[in-house]
């Protein structure tokens, strides 16, 4: 026998993702493998002789690299000799400052950091990324690229997703050869509109520093470490190459940003048994004993092994929190797909938008996902919206700022432009007219023209080769006119010559400012303190399109079709039925929730009624806007003793003279419900109560969302009614106008 | 806060570019008229061991120790730095060879800090 609704849950998208069992012996678990060394420090003259177990004979090049660079030997005695728990507890309290959980976490060995995050849940780890994130401010990266490599797609993407506030732009190739067009493009729309953000290309190397020095970029992220000696060769790096590179990078003014995340050695097969937190622990330390500023990790590509395994999406939690234990910009993730239900997507992401890091992603898809030359887009542009929504609902600053089409239209169009002008200024392959406009208003590269591929790869090499780059770029843009753009690129690469983005967790702002761990330090130390939503912010976060003006809701601008005859006196008519409406009905008020005129609605109660050989007579209840209310004051004025109450949104009520307001015979609580079906066959029971015969329930439309999709409007519309309400003013005769 | 942070912003009289040009004669005009090459908009290494005087103070030592090799860097020439970079990535180099790449980076560039990150890398 099977169940049906095991069946449907089956099919719910979280079940097309892969869970296993844990299998310590691979690194296939998050926290404490059995093969996981027992923490512990040596010191001998000040020199670390001894780490987690492993005497100095026996170091691997990650050990060698982290005892001798990462850890201060002056904190390890006083830090490895405190109590994890203790450690742990300073890390969650916000008693504790940053700075001196900061100095501690230098003391301490790979295994013990491990110990210290793994005695924390959830929460408590969201306490702490909030107190230890670098900068106060957080923000945001996005990625920019496109299946077809189109410049001017890529450009306009650029200059959207600044518009849209993310602080930080990268992209990628589909062909390595690409490259220099798309970091060019890239440039360029980066620094329309609003700038300034810092962008990257990522590619190989060598390719990549190239770039740089060329001026087509302004950061680099490729420098990845792996926390097994076998992984890291593999990677065909050692943390001394990468300290190099770090250092070359910046030697020319580029920021750069290393790269780890769990479960890359498992992958790789190398994990030697050990847990995933374990391994990514020591990467990062190799991170900071490398000098780097910051880390984009929270598993990054590898996302769903972890997500996998029991308590997977904790430990990227762990991992983001250890680096910044360390002291480093934390880039966290949330790019690569991990998971197909949204669910559970949503829920992880919380556990970094909440407590807000440097950039909350190391990689919001700026477009479609199938766009991403990543193989990102856990969250693409079309979640754009919702994650407006995220932030205006839990204030909280997410790095992003909603938008209007028609800016983002023109900041598109201007992008395009930009990047036609200067290929057509440097003798690259040109940009057609048809290319402009697809850019413009594309969902993604499946609405742009093909380009011809084996000119622009031509046409990157002869660029690359003779060494052209952003001043080219500069001066192309300014010969045509784009001088602001052409300003714009050069006031960011100017910042280069003081060095100031290389200092921990930079972003460049419109201005260009530069901000970072420097000059706006996280100084969190529990409420009232560290970052919070100025006027101005908030105001922006709150604004998005979607939200209505509550005050031109409802608003009917028609002349009212109902006039007051005078007071209302009890009816003598047996064959009478009251309709008696609400203070606004037919007046200040001219339709129901459903948007169902009030004139097609008494005309449907009064059909009815008549289809039952009794007569309706109308009558407005001025002193109260409350349905059971008017309803009985209706029927004490019927001569049947039978009255419909209705209210302006449409909420209806049958009563008859002599029971409770709150007794009545029938009530019709969801407006929404109500059709003009409906009110023919509530007139007709109501004249049916009158002459005593028996009454077929009134049809209505089932809608769960009903309560959801009308709320605002029923509190809107309910706010009007009662605004009109007159109190002590007795009811009134009512007759059509004209 | 070091009151000198950001450079640019608070003191762009403590910055020139390597061509010696002051930070505010980096302007479009002077890019368009040739005043100003690509090589104009690279940090110095005055700028790089400000810079890490000031991570130093804020108790980024790792980042500080970054910071001055990258100064010492400034003069060496992409190829060569490469060639280093190449030199250390796994199987590429012998020991001797390392040494002698650190010798040269310190006798040629005086980057003893460079050097000592080479021949830490060739123990063993």
């Amino acid at each position: 026998m099977t169940s049906k609704r095991f069946e449907a849950r089956a099919g719910r998208a979280v079940n097309r993702d892969s869970f296993i069992r844990e299998w310590p012996d691979t690194g296939l678990v998050l926290f404490n493998s059995p093969h996981d060394p027992k923490p512990g420090i040596r010191l001998s003259a000040g020199r670390i002789v001894e780490l987690d177990g492993k005497p100095e004979r026996e170091f691997d090049i990650l050990d060698r690299f982290i005892a001798r660079r990462a850890i201060n030997p002056a904190v390890a005695g006083e830090a490895m000799a405190m109590d994890p728990l203790v450690i742990a507890r300073r890390l969650a309290d916000f008693e504790t400052p940053r700075g001196e959980v900061v100095r501690l976490v230098s003391g301490l060995s790979p295994a013990r950091i491990m110990q210290v995050v793994d005695a924390l849940n959830v929460v408590e780890m969201m306490m702490a990324l909030q107190k230890m994130r670098a900068r106060r401010t957080p923000s945001n990266q996005a990625h920019v690229t496109n299946r077809k490599e189109n410049p001017a797609l890529i450009a306009a993407d650029a200059a959207e997703a600044v518009e849209r506030g993310f602080a930080e732009l990268e992209t990628t190739v589909g062909v390595a050869r690409y490259a220099p067009l798309s970091a060019m493009a890239l440039l360029i729309g980066s620094q329309t509109g609003r700038g300034a953000a810092l962008t990257q290309c990522a590619v190989e190397e060598a390719l990549g520093l190239r770039l740089a020095l060329l001026g087509l970029t302004t950061y680099a992220e490729t420098l990845s470490v792996y926390g097994t000696e076998k992984a890291f060769r593999d990677g065909d790096d050692s943390p001394w190459s990468k300290a190099f590179l770090a250092s070359a990078y910046a030697s020319r003014g580029i920021k750069v940003r290393f790269t780890s995340g769990t479960g890359s050695e498992a992958l790789m097969g190398h994990a030697e048994g050990k847990s995933m937190l374990y391994l990514e622990t020591r990467c990062l330390m190799a991170i900071k004993g490398a000098g780097s500023q910051g880390v984009q990790n929270g598993s990054i590509s590898c996302i769903a092994l972890p997500e996998s395994l029991p308590g997977g999406v904790r430990g990227v939690l762990a991992e983001n929190l250890v680096a910044a234990m360390l002291d480093l910009e934390v880039a966290s993730g949330n790019d690569a797909m991990a998971s197909h239900s949204e669910i559970r997507k949503s829920a992880k992401l919380m556990l970094q938008f909440l407590p807000g890091t440097d950039f909350i992603f190391s990689g919001y898809s700026s477009m479609p996902r199938e766009d991403n030359l990543f193989g990102g887009g856990n969250f693409d542009t079309e979640d754009l919206d919702d994650y407006n929504v995220l932030q205006r609902d839990m204030q909280v600053d997410g790095g992003v700022r909603p938008v209007r089409e028609p800016e983002v239209l023109a900041v598109r169009r201007r992008a395009a432009e930009a990047v036609r002008a200067v290929f057509d200024e440097l003798g690259l392959p040109p940009v057609s007219e048809a290319e402009i406009e697809a850019a413009v208003a594309a969902r993604s590269s499946a609405d742009m023209p093909d380009r011809d591929v084996i000119a622009d790869l031509g046409a990157a090499d002869r660029f690359l080769s003779e060494g052209r780059g952003g001043i080219d770029v500069i001066r192309a843009l300014a010969r045509r006119g784009y001088t602001d753009i052409a300003r714009k690129i050069l006031d960011v690469q100017k910042l280069r010559i003081s060095g100031d983005f290389l200092q921990t967790s930079a972003v460049v702002l419109p201005g260009p400012r530069v901000l970072s761990a420097v000059n706006d330090p996280n100084d969190y130390r529990g409420p009232g303190t560290g970052y919070h939503l100025g006027a101005e912010r908030k105001a922006e976060i709150d604004d998005i399109p979607q939200a209505l003006d509550p005050q031109t809701i409802g608003v009917t601008g028609g002349e009212p079709f109902l006039v007051e005859a005078g007071e209302a006196k009890p009816g003598e008519d047996a064959n009478e039925i009251v309709i008696a409406v609400g203070p606004a009905f037919g007046g200040a008020l001219g339709a129901t929730l459903l948007g169902l005129p009030h004139r097609a609605v008494l005309d449907a109660l009064a059909a009815g009624i008549q289809c039952e050989g009794m007569q309706a007579r109308l009558v407005r209840v001025c002193g109260t806007s409350d349905c059971g209310m008017i309803g009985f004051t209706g029927s004490s004025l019927s001569g049947s003793g039978i009255a419909i109450g209705i209210q302006s949104k449409g909420t209806t009520v049958i009563h008859r003279r002599g029971l409770e307001p709150l007794n009545n015979l029938e009530l019709f609580p969801q407006a929404p419900n109500l059709t003009l079906e409906s009110y023919r066959a509530i007139g007709r029971n109501a004249a049916s109560y009158a002459r005593g015969r028996p009454v077929s329930p009134v049809p209505l439309q089932i809608d769960n969302m009903a309560r959801l999709k009308y709320i605002v409007r029923t509190t809107i519309l309910h706010l009007r009614e009662t605004e009109q309400v007159i109190a002590g003013k007795p009811p009134q005769e009512l007759r059509y106008a004209g | 806060m070091p009151v000198d942070y950001p450079i640019a912003e608070k003191r762009p009289d403590l910055v020139e570019t390597p061509s010696g040009l002051r930070f505010e004669e980096i302007t479009l005009e002077a890019v368009l008229e040739g005043r100003v090459a690509m090589q104009d908009l690279r940090v110095t290494a005055a700028a790089l061991c400000a810079q890490a005087g000031i991570a130093e103070a804020a108790g980024r030592l790792q980042l500080a120790e970054n910071l001055l090799r990258a100064a010492e860097l400034v003069s060496v020439p992409e190829d060569r730095i490469l060639a280093v970079y190449n030199a250390l990535r796994p199987g590429r180099a012998t020991r001797e060879h390392l040494l002698a790449l650190a010798d040269e980076l310190e006798s040629r560039y005086a980057a003893g800090r460079c050097a000592q990150l080479i021949r830490e890398a060739a123990e063993r």
